[in-house]
């Protein structure tokens, strides 16, 4: 459903997504992660026409979205990174121009306007004025004016960022029930999220696909190894050479003034390497384990590509 | 066309519904008919006509032209909800008209409010018609020409007030381009009176519709809501 080749956008002369290259299939949710400034939203707004690439092709829906975008506009429901508000509307009337905006008759717009708010559960606020709402709930407005049309494909920008957790919970139900007959692409800075929505994940760093895969091998890969930072007195390169020849560790590196140590999830070598620096007269300073947050993972997948540095 | 009424009928709304559109109607019509009335005691009643309205009206328009457009599209971006309109299965040029024909919609509001002074005049004298259709004639072409540009600017800044700086900037220009035709002598000097925004206006307060004179302010309307409409499309590659 989306088919994206070559994609490519500088502004000026700052390269945001470099030659990117990945598929959605229909039905499928797929996860979009990477870091802030990865170049997430900029491929985003690229993929609903908001921008138009500096080079690549673009399908959404079998619909070019870089020569003549307004039929694939229409088969697009966008939540952009910030829900597009009009603060001094009520509900009702916001929801219904969309609808409008987007095409739907007047009569049909305002049945939609039920089915998309009852899907939201929104009722309760439909004659508020948007700008009165909490935060949560304006982002699901924000998703409601994404499907009012019912949209074959959805485009979600940080759906769940900056709503309090029971709302983070609800929306992610409704957005997995929402993928149940649709093609979606979140994006997400969260690793639960993912886990808990998608089924598949493309990882962008620095503008670049660094991975895509289903989410159960990348996990694979992210938990099968576990991580310690440790601080040691002692010289760092013999230090590193020591660690690397104790039982259990599988890769060192290191980043002043700490070793990092790499090591499978079934070994525990913390105590060996307490034991190696006591032999040699290190003290060992500190030593905790390292939560694997995303930076992580890009390091560990990038490794490859930086030539073993 | 379908998608023009849509979002002209928004941005009415939204008008109607902010106290902008009020607070600039009260001063429109609080200052035009000062003018009104003070050209009318200057001359001691005995010209029973709209020249002191008209003569005021023309630069007045100019500003509220620039008050009533400036938000019309920045706003939209600094609010994020420009990425919903741009992403909406609507063209460009859609989105100008709809909001230029709710400006102009606006305008012709406000002009029509004015219609109580010619009516005064029914009322205590005998004016004379012609200059007076003819002058809201000229009042209506000048300012969709002002809010054209308006919409130009706005399409600049996601700041309001840059917008409005952009769009008096412009329409001041254009206006003292006449001033400054008639420095320059010869060819040069006329071309510069043609294009100036103020040189048309008084054919209209004497009572003469110079088809010259429409289609200038015609095209300055057209060329830049067409200046609007690419200067959106360019932001697209930017």
């Amino acid at each position: 459903m989306i088919r994206v080749t070559n994609l490519t956008k500088f502004y000026g002369k700052r390269l945001a997504v470099d030659d990117i290259s990945f598929e959605v299939g229909k039905g499928e949710i797929v996860g979009f992660l990477g870091p802030n400034a990865a170049g997430k939203s900029t491929t985003m707004r690229l993929l609903t026409g908001y921008l138009l690439p500096s080079r690549g092709e673009i399908e959404v829906a079998g619909c070019d979205m870089i020569g003549n975008s307004l039929e694939g506009r229409r088969q697009i429901g966008y939540l952009p990174e910030i829900a597009p508000l009009y603060l001094d509307m009520t509900m009702r009337a916001y929801l219904l121009y969309v609808a409008r905006l987007r095409g739907l008759e007047r009569r049909k717009a305002k049945s939609r306007l039920d089915e998309v708010v009852a899907a939201c559960m929104l009722e309760e606020y439909l004659e508020s004025s948007l700008g009165k709402l909490s935060k949560g709930f304006r982002q699901r407005v924000g998703l409601a004016q994404a499907i009012i049309h019912d949209p074959p494909v959805l485009i979600l920008d940080e759906p769940t960022v900056g709503i309090d957790p029971i709302q983070v919970a609800q929306t992610r139900r409704l957005i997995r029930e929402l993928g149940k007959d649709r093609t979606i692409l979140l994006s997400t800075h969260i690793l639960p999220e993912v886990s808990t929505i998608c089924e598949r994940v493309v990882i962008i760093n620095a503008g670049r696909i660094v991975a895509q895969d289903r989410i159960e091998h990348l996990s694979s890969v992210l938990n099968g190894v576990r991580r310690l930072r440790i601080n040691v007195q002692g010289p760092p390169e013999r230090v590193s050479e020591r660690l690397k020849q104790t039982d259990g560790v599988q890769a060192v590196s290191y980043e002043k003034p700490f070793h990092i140590v790499a090591y499978p999830a079934d070994q525990q070598p913390q105590a060996k390497i307490m034991e190696a620096m006591a032999r040699d007269g290190w003290t060992l300073l500190a030593m905790e384990s390292i939560e694997l947050s995303l930076e992580d993972i890009f390091l560990q997948l990038t490794a490859g590509e930086r030539g073993g540095k | 066309m379908k998608n023009v009424g849509v979002i002209a009928e928004k941005e009415i709304t939204s008008y109607l519904a902010t106290p902008m559109a009020y607070v600039v109607t009260a001063i429109f019509l609080g200052l035009s008919g000062t003018f009104f009335a003070t050209y009318l005691l200057g001359t001691d009643y005995s010209d029973t006509s709209l020249r002191g309205f008209l003569g005021a009206g023309q630069i007045l328009i100019l500003l509220f032209a620039v008050l009533l457009t400036m938000r019309l599209i920045a706003e939209e971006k600094k609010l994020g909800t420009w990425e919903l309109l741009l992403t909406a299965p609507i063209t460009e040029a859609e989105l100008v008209l709809g909001k230029f024909f709710a400006s102009l919609a606006v305008l012709s509001g406000m002009l029509v409010l004015t219609f109580y002074y010619p009516l005064l005049l029914r009322v205590f004298g005998d004016p004379d018609w012609g200059p007076i259709v003819t002058g809201y004639l000229g009042l209506f072409l000048l300012g969709g020409a002002c809010l054209a540009v308006g919409i130009f600017a706005s399409t600049l800044s996601a700041n309001q007030i840059v917008a409005a700086v952009a769009a008096g900037g412009l329409l001041f220009g254009l206006w003292f381009l006449g001033i400054a035709g008639d420095a320059v002598p010869g060819g040069l000097g006329a071309l510069l009176a043609y294009l100036s925004l103020s040189s048309h206006f008084p054919d209209f307060m004497r009572g003469i519709v110079d088809t010259k004179a429409v289609l200038y302010y015609l095209s300055v309307t057209a060329l830049f809501l067409y200046m609007a409409i690419r200067s959106i499309e360019m932001a697209r590659w930017r």
